[in-house]
């Protein structure tokens, strides 16, 4: 069973609201598909996201994979411990491994994303 | 059949366990169309003998630069090889290896590789390079597509005294990416002007290219121009003889963001050209914009030292139509030998060598300032290569020295504003005292006829 | 220098790995010395600007260490003339030693491309033949030997392909097709060009889909890149067709070459109704692969499209040769100079070397080996698209993943500890678990025999200890090495001893 506290997407990520800001990061599935991940960019804090739009990558040692913004607005914070040490992401994906933060626009955004329900029978789970 | 292992009886037995009658039945699904009726209209296979003395007499009919004395330069020089590099480079397990896939097999070729790169990073100061690239050109290329990727800018500044066949390439590559190129004009001096270049720089340009010395021979004002780079946000690629950073100030000292240049002369012979020896490497902040292979270093399962290829994402086998280089090879064998030269030379060794350079180069300059009518037209210090001004057509000198055993330059005329006398002449190592003397001799015996 | 006092341990033949060239040697010692100088004294100074702070920090050594360093690494390869090397689309055959001989005559190896012709009117003669002979091999008119690697002649082909379309004000033709079963090189080489790849879905057969392909075509198509045989191993039958159909929309058919090895004598690209070609050397026609390189890509075409080749062009008028610069012309470049001429000049040695007949039946063993090592492991190896495959085949560890929860890279592994290099793995994309081989011609029957005593030997110990594949391989200079680790904190170039660990 998925975190309950969160949205998710069908790009296997997670979105968690708190206030008007939304941190994003991939799902502890994704963690586990991707294998060991060597190397991320991500968004410059100040830029401004749609919802949707490719923002950063997530590599593995052989794939690259885009990052979405799953709502829209400006980039407020990113983890740059992430930066330094990637495997963050494989250990802990829901807390530790936190990729960006944006400041949300339009809240009805957020009711588009998947419920955890949602998500977990996306993954078969 | 030479090199194939099949007997009558093999063929035979495998055929049987494939339950046909012939070998052609494989091929059963090639349509009649596409078959060459008479088979393949060449000559039958011969014996090693017959096409040794087919090829060595091939060979016989030219002449190269073991036999005459060569002052040929531009890119490619007459530069002496160390039998030992012959010797680890003959060595099957270097020639015959594929690339370091596996690299629990391969540690061999990647350590070497490592190594390479490593020289290379303390040549040019830069502290991260590739395992190499086809030729200097086509490094130059990929170090323009970094610096624009990086300042996602879409024109670049070539100097007007860029090697011309290294901007043919350059301008192949470049047209079709939308890429516009600007000139940044050579002063008197025959150097990039700085004043020019800062006028040139608008803003569009994400990329300078510095090529040190330049192709008329001479050293540029590489701290100025990178300056003027610098201020407007372009990033410097610089293009270098690998040999005159046995004593030149290093890309890294100037600034650049990338180096790359054509080291063919650190153990790989000239071969009419080809195949060569390109170089590349960059600042840590373009390190994941870097074509080609890189190895890295690690550790095994048992935490033993080991080799790997890494940051594979960049490479088109993984990207595919997002690559931004689709190059899958590096010159690898002809890496193993600039490696090796490099650990014959030490650190003492490129010294001389750059020394050796140096006092060949300016005592065939100090014979030709002293010949009547013969001008270097250019004041400002080279490194063994340099322009010499004669008053009668240098084609027709070019010819004249030929007939007396010496390569005696390249003709110049019409690049970078020069004449039909101009002359572009290399000095090596390899030259000796008596050939430099037999070179000002030639020219006087030319001019006095 | 401090000298410590390292212990001393015994270690197996072979197995104790290489310090580090940046960790041996003392400064003061020396391999290499420079000629002396024996003219005049001369002034060499150069103005302090422009030179560097310190010298190069290098190894200093002598020459036998130098020998010995690289002999010792050198025992830590695989290598063709040490064991099978059955790398699929990579034709890891035999590297004839003559080659080598030859290109290393001092007639072409000291020759400098700035020489006139009269000095070079032997190497002219070696490359007009073999410009000729690989005309004559894939059945086109003209042929540029500038590419220096497979990739870098489909780059020229898409240029060349390109300037077609621009010289017929065709500007809007800028789209490729590319079947999904293609080398990651296509689509990479197609976006370099400024143009676009678009890819064709394989039909059922593992072949192309022609009705995909009808649906795909238009005006803006500049053209097609076909692997024939493909990446399975399969030929396209149908490619005649295939013609008819892009040729009649306008555009152009692109060849990679990579596969030759399947169909020389047997099939010619022209006949099959391509327009450009590019050979590999290094694969069809026996020159060392080096450990990556250099290679040779030059490429073929057609009357129509020679104009656009590279100059200087090589022609022959009552056995003088000339270089033509075609004055006048625009023609793209992509080498500095013509290319890697001492690359061309080995193939050109085994051309003769084999004949035409030579040639024919290299292709006919090649497929012949392949088809017996194939049906020789059935009930082994499950394989893919087995119906008419020519010079390799793609088998699958699917069934190997199921029953005993070993992937293919771990077969892979394992195969390494019997002194076979592992095949081609997870390639092509469109098969899951793929193992790709490919034997050359110039591997006898008992080791195609012995191959498969091993995978044999390999899937028993799969049953019985599948752990012995996952942590393979055993037996090998080092074990498999923490990859992730490298990407993440990249260590490039020598600094100091591992901290890696």
């Amino acid at each position: 069973m998925v975190a309950s506290d969160r949205k998710y997407t069908k790009d296997h990520e997670w979105v968690l609201a708190e206030g008007e800001s939304a941190t994003v990061g991939v799902t502890e599935y994704a963690a586990h598909e991707l294998g060991d991940v060597v190397f991320l960019e991500l968004p410059e804090v100040g830029t401004v996201v749609a919802q949707g739009e490719a923002v950063g990558t997530i590599e593995t040692v052989k794939s690259v994979e885009d990052l979405f913004s799953p709502v829209g607005g400006e980039v407020i914070a990113v983890n740059e411990a992430v930066l330094d040490a990637p495997e963050t992401v494989n250990q802990d994906p829901l807390e530790a491994g936190w990729l960006f933060k944006v400041r949300i626009e339009d809240r009805s955004e957020m009711d588009e994303l998947l419920s955890a329900d949602d998500y977990d029978a996306l993954i078969g789970g | 059949m030479p090199y194939t292992p099949h007997t009558a009886e093999d063929i035979r037995e495998m055929l049987d366990v494939l339950g046909l009658a012939t070998v052609d039945d494989l091929f059963r699904s090639l349509p009649a169309a596409v078959r060459p009726p008479a088979g393949l209209d060449l000559p039958s296979s011969l014996s090693e003998e017959e096409v040794w003395r087919v090829m060595s007499n091939l060979a016989a009919l030219n002449a190269g630069q073991d036999e005459l004395a060569s002052f040929l330069g531009g890119g490619v020089y007459d530069a002496a090889i160390p039998a030992a590099v012959d010797a680890v480079v003959s060595r099957s397990e270097f020639l015959t290896a594929y690339t370091p896939y596996q690299p629990e097999v391969s540690q061999g070729t990647l350590q070497v590789i490592y190594e390479w790169q490593t020289f290379v990073t303390r040549l040019t100061g830069l502290p991260v390079a590739n395992a190499s690239m086809y030729d200097g050109s086509t490094a130059l290329v990929e170090g323009v597509r970094m610096a624009l990727g990086r300042t996602g800018r879409d024109a670049v500044v070539l100097p007007a005294a860029l090697n011309p066949r290294h901007r043919r390439v350059l301008e192949t590559n470049l047209a079709s990416e939308g890429v516009t190129i600007l000139t940044a004009p050579i002063g008197a001096a025959g150097t990039t002007d700085p004043a020019a270049l800062r006028a040139l720089l608008d803003g569009r340009a994400g990329a300078v290219v510095i090529q040190n010395p330049n192709h008329l021979g001479l050293i540029e004002p590489v701290d100025a121009l990178a300056a003027a780079a610098r201020d407007a946000g372009a990033l410097v690629v610089a293009s270098v003889n690998p040999v005159s950073l046995s004593l030149l100030k290093t890309p890294a000292e100037y600034g650049a963001a990338v180096a790359t240049g054509e080291a063919q002369p650190f153990g790989v012979p000239c071969g009419w050209g080809g195949p060569l020896l390109g170089f590349l490497s960059c600042s840590d902040e373009l390190k994941r914009l870097i074509p080609g292979r890189v190895v890295g270093r690690t550790v095994d399962h048992d935490g033993r030292e080991g080799y790997v290829l890494t940051l594979q994402t960049r490479e088109q086998h993984i990207r595919r139509e997002k690559a931004t280089s689709n190059i899958c090879s590096n010159q690898g064998l002809n890496m193993a030998r600039g490696t090796v030269y490099l650990a014959l030379l030490g650190t003492e060794g490129l010294r001389e060598l750059g020394a050796a350079n140096r006092v060949r180069c300016e005592a065939l300059r100090a014979i030709l300032r002293g010949i009547d009518g013969v001008q270097l037209p250019f004041a400002g210090p080279v490194f063994n290569e340099f322009v010499v001004r004669l008053p009668r057509p240098a084609r027709e000198f070019r010819a004249f020295a030929r007939e007396q055993g010496i390569l005696a330059g390249i003709p110049l005329d019409g690049f970078a504003g020069c004449g039909a006398g101009d002359l572009l002449v290399a000095v090596t190592e390899r030259r000796t005292a008596d050939e430099i003397e037999r070179y000002g001799s030639a020219l006087r015996d030319f001019l006095e006829q | 220098m401090s000298h410590e006092r390292q212990g001393a341990t015994p270690a197996r033949w072979g197995a104790d790995l290489q310090t580090s060239l940046f960790a041996k040697g003392r400064a003061g010692r020396r391999a290499t010395t420079m000629p002396a100088w024996r003219g005049d004294d001369v002034d060499t100074a150069l103005p302090a600007g422009a030179l560097r702070a310190a010298p190069a920090d290098l190894p200093s050594l002598s020459e036998p260490e130098v020998l010995r360093h690289y002999t010792l690494l050198s025992n830590l390869n695989h290598h063709i003339e040490r064991g099978l090397y059955p790398l699929g689309s990579c034709t890891m055959k035999y590297n004839p030693r003559l080659n080598e001989k030859v290109a290393a005559l001092s007639g072409f190896a000291s020759l400098h491309p700035e020489q006139d012709e009269a000095d070079l009117q032997g190497l002219l003669c070696a490359l007009k033949l073999l410009q000729d002979a690989l005309c004559e091999i894939t059945g086109f008119a003209a042929c540029s030997l500038q590419p220096a690697a497979g990739a870098h002649g489909e780059y020229l082909g898409m240029q060349v392909i390109r300037a077609r379309h621009l010289d017929r004000g065709e500007n809007g033709r800028t789209e490729v097709l590319i079947p999904d079963s293609a080398h990651g090189t296509n689509p990479a080489s197609v976006v370099l060009t400024g143009m676009k790849p678009r890819t064709l879905k394989s039909g059922p057969d593992g072949r192309l889909d022609l009705d995909a392909l009808r649906a795909a075509v238009g005006p803006q198509t500049a053209g097609i890149m076909i692997t024939n045989p493909n990446t399975l191993g399969l030929f396209e039958s149908d490619i005649v067709e295939v013609a008819r159909i892009v040729h009649a929309a306008g555009g152009l058919l692109y060849m990679d070459g990579a596969n030759l090895n399947a169909i020389l004598g047997k099939a010619k690209p022209a006949l099959m109704g391509f327009d450009v070609v590019h050979l590999n050397l290094h694969k069809t026609f026996s020159t060392p692969h080096g450990g990556g390189g250099p290679g040779a890509g030059p490429i073929c075409v057609t009357q129509e499209l020679a104009r656009f080749l590279p100059a200087p062009v090589i022609r022959e008028d009552a056995g003088v040769y000339r270089l033509d610069a075609c004055a006048g012309e625009c023609r793209p470049s992509v080498h500095a100079y013509m290319g890697n001429t001492g690359v061309c000049l080995r193939a050109l040695t085994y051309i003769l070397r084999l004949g035409g007949d030579g040639l024919t039946r290299v292709s006919e063993r090649a497929v012949l080996n392949a088809n017996y090592l194939r049906k020789r492991l059935e009930g082994l190896l499950t394989v893919e698209h087995a119906e008419g495959t020519l010079h390799e085949f793609i088998a699958t560890g699917a069934d190997w993943k199921e029953k005993f929860g070993v992937r293919t890279l771990d077969i892979a592994k394992r195969m390494l500890d019997y002194g076979i290099h592992a095949p081609t793995i997870y390639f092509p994309l469109i098969v899951d678990e793929a193992i790709m081989v490919e034997p050359t011609e110039t591997e006898s029957k008992e080791t195609l025999d012995r191959f498969v005593d091993v995978v044999a030997a390999i899937r028993a110990e799969a049953e019985r200890d599948p752990d012995l594949l996952r942590t393979a391989p055993h037996t090998t200079p080092v074990s498999r090495l923490d990859e992730a680790a490298a990407a993440r904190r990249p260590d490039l170039s020598w600094l100091g001893p591992c901290n890696c660990g």
